[in-house]
């Protein structure tokens, strides 16, 4: 118990350094970059929407800096989060809300699918240590390890939909319209299937090396030999005892990994023009829409709290240690 | 100095020095290998490989192999640098947190986990976004600010093992220094994870100045290879069948990212007696 409440405070302090990011940026720049923001919108924008910015940017306001800080929590809290200066009038929230479900599906379901592919992995690796499928592997692993997730990408349309044309260049669904019911769905998983295997061979290498490793120190432990004495069969060993506690710093890892997969996810899905919370991040870099960035820079942050939460719970639930409130 | 005897008998190391010495060595003869001035316009755009331009040109006529030689400069230079800020920033943050246990740990640990937490690449996004002045420097700037605090994590639980041998304690009773105990007595025993940990952040470096460049956070008139990307994919280089212009140099930047890996793997290995190879 006393575990997962040090997890709720962590979880509570980061969100809040998260919220005070956003605040103190656009204040600590030399001249305001929120001021050249509005006056390049100054004509479209009415006189209210201006004042809403310049109160959340802090320009030509004489109120203290603490009073501003918590006002500004007090809006963060109650998910105001303002309007988009370029989809104006329409709100940040509203704007981020359409693009959330994409990201959501994309994201959760290739990293799940790397984690999973690439530990399995991982534990064949290095239990087939000497042969040459490993030798191949590692090096291989290596590699892709260290490209560019968004030049991966980019090949990847390249070859297979505008070479080979199998898959549609970009997009989540086809734009022809009266799509629905199935037919609706098979688009959207048509459009999906080149992003998210992207995603899920970049992420696969990182997650085969982390269970690669852990393995290999787990493997000349004592009671793997001991296990070994005992005569028990070979697949037993290599998944109950060896995986099996191999995984567990596979899981603490998880705080650094879920932070790259989730850079990933965004270049792939500018490469792709793909509507989630990436390709949207994109759009208000490329139109200094700092409302929106702010939005997006806080939710991706909750989302990433959130999946570091649960692989906490299911730690807690795979480490006795942890159960008893230890670290 | 056993180590370095290691360090270049192991496979992984070897090859990861010699692709890292020839990034090195294009880097300082760009001059001298490269065919035309990277910045010259002289040619005709959008041309495919020939002779002439073995990776063709750019849509305003610059010779793209050209660029991609003088590009090593400004990436290699980016990775060497904002590794090394990053691994001293993780080198003075793991180190006063490890040995000085209480309330300064507890503070600077915090302040690590919730860097670890927030995603890297988000944050050097707006923060770029709002830091108007574009340049290297910049780039370097951010980078190193929001990617020290693994390194710092690693770090710290190597001197939590090492701060109660006897040889820090001997130092402790003759009345050292904090300081001197942290700088000379532990620092010495951990190089080599600091080794591990430049080269580590040596790859975030490299990969994320690609990112950032891509996406224009970058300054567009410099010339290295996340920009030549930014140019390819602003100019659709792709639909237009140039695919070497986005190819190549992605691939520089995947092999320069793959051979710091693999030195940062090779020390590991060197040092982790267990994941040796027997």
């Amino acid at each position: 118990m006393k575990y997962i409440l040090k997890r709720v405070m962590f979880f509570l302090i980061t969100a809040w350094a998260a919220v005070t990011i956003n605040f103190i940026l656009p204040r600590l720049m030399p001249g305001n970059p929120a001021e050249v923001m509005i006056a390049k919108f100054q004509g479209r924008l009415n006189p209210q929407a201006i004042s809403a910015l310049e109160i959340a940017f802090g320009i030509n306001t004489h109120e203290n800096i603490f009073l501003q800080y918590w006002d500004y929590l007090g809006r963060m809290l109650t998910g105001n989060f303002g309007i988009s200066v370029s989809f104006y009038p329409t709100t940040v929230g509203q704007v981020l809300s359409q693009a959330i479900p994409w990201t959501l599906g994309l994201a959760g379901f290739s990293t799940v699918i790397a984690f999973i592919v690439g530990t399995l992995l991982g534990i064949r690796v290095s239990w087939k240590r000497n042969s040459t499928s490993s030798g191949i592997a590692v090096p291989f692993a290596f590699f892709l390890n260290s490209m560019p997730y968004f030049w991966f990408a980019l090949i990847v349309e390249y070859v297979f939909a505008f070479i080979f044309g199998w898959f549609p260049l970009g997009g989540a669904y086809s734009s022809a319209s009266g799509l629905g019911g199935l037919a609706l769905v098979w688009s959207i998983l048509y459009h999906a299937i080149l992003p998210a295997g992207t995603i899920v061979i970049t992420a696969m290498g990182g997650w085969m090396l982390t269970m690669r490793n852990n393995m290999i120190s787990v493997l000349s432990d004592d009671y793997i030999t001991f296990a070994f004495a005992q005569g028990l069969p070979e697949s037993e060993i290599e998944l109950n005892y060896a995986a099996r506690n191999a995984i567990l710093p596979s899981f603490t890892g998880f705080a650094m990994a879920i932070g790259f997969v989730i850079s990933g996810v965004l270049l792939t899905e500018i490469v792709f023009s793909y509507p989630g919370v990436g390709y949207l991040l994109y759009q208000a870099v490329l139109n200094i829409d700092y409302p929106l960035m702010q939005a997006i820079f806080l939710f991706i942050t909750i989302a990433v709290l959130i999946a570091n939460f649960i692989a906490d719970i299911v730690y807690v639930f795979l480490d006795p240690r942890a159960r008893s409130g230890g670290e | 100095m056993n180590y370095v005897k290691l360090f270049f008998s192991n496979r992984k190391s070897a090859i990861g020095v010699i692709i890292f010495l020839f990034f090195v060595a294009l880097a300082i003869f760009a001059p001298f290998v490269a065919p035309y001035s990277p910045n010259s316009m002289a040619f005709t755009p959008l041309q495919g490989p020939s002779w002439k331009h073995w990776l063709g040109t750019t849509a305003v006529g610059q010779d793209i192999l050209s660029q991609v030689i003088w590009g090593t400069r400004l990436s290699l230079m980016v990775g060497l640098i904002t590794g090394a800020i990053t691994t001293i920033i993780s080198v003075i943050i793991g180190l006063s947190s490890g040995y000085l246990s209480g309330l300064t740990d507890d503070i600077l640990m915090t302040i690590t986990n919730i860097f670890l937490v927030i995603p890297g690449l988000p944050l050097i996004i707006i923060i770029s976004a709002f830091i108007v002045v574009k340049g290297i420097w910049t780039i370097i700037f951010v980078i190193s600010l929001t990617g020290w605090a693994w390194g710092a994590r690693t770090l710290r639980s190597q001197v939590l093992t090492l701060k109660n041998r006897d040889y820090v304690n001997a130092s402790v009773v003759v009345g050292e220094s904090s300081s001197h105990i942290i700088f000379s007595d532990i620092f010495p025993n951990m190089l080599s994870l600091v080794v591990a940990n430049f080269f580590g952040a040596a790859v975030y470096a490299v990969l994320s100045e690609a990112g950032l460049e891509f996406l224009g956070l970058g300054d567009s008139s410099a010339i290295s290879w996340g920009t030549i990307l930014y140019w390819a994919q602003n100019n659709q280089a792709l639909l237009f069948g140039l695919w070497e212009w986005a190819a190549v140099p992605g691939l520089m930047i995947a092999l320069l990212g793959m051979s710091f890996a693999l030195m940062n793997f090779a020390v590991d290995e060197i040092t982790n007696p267990r994941l040796r190879k027997r």
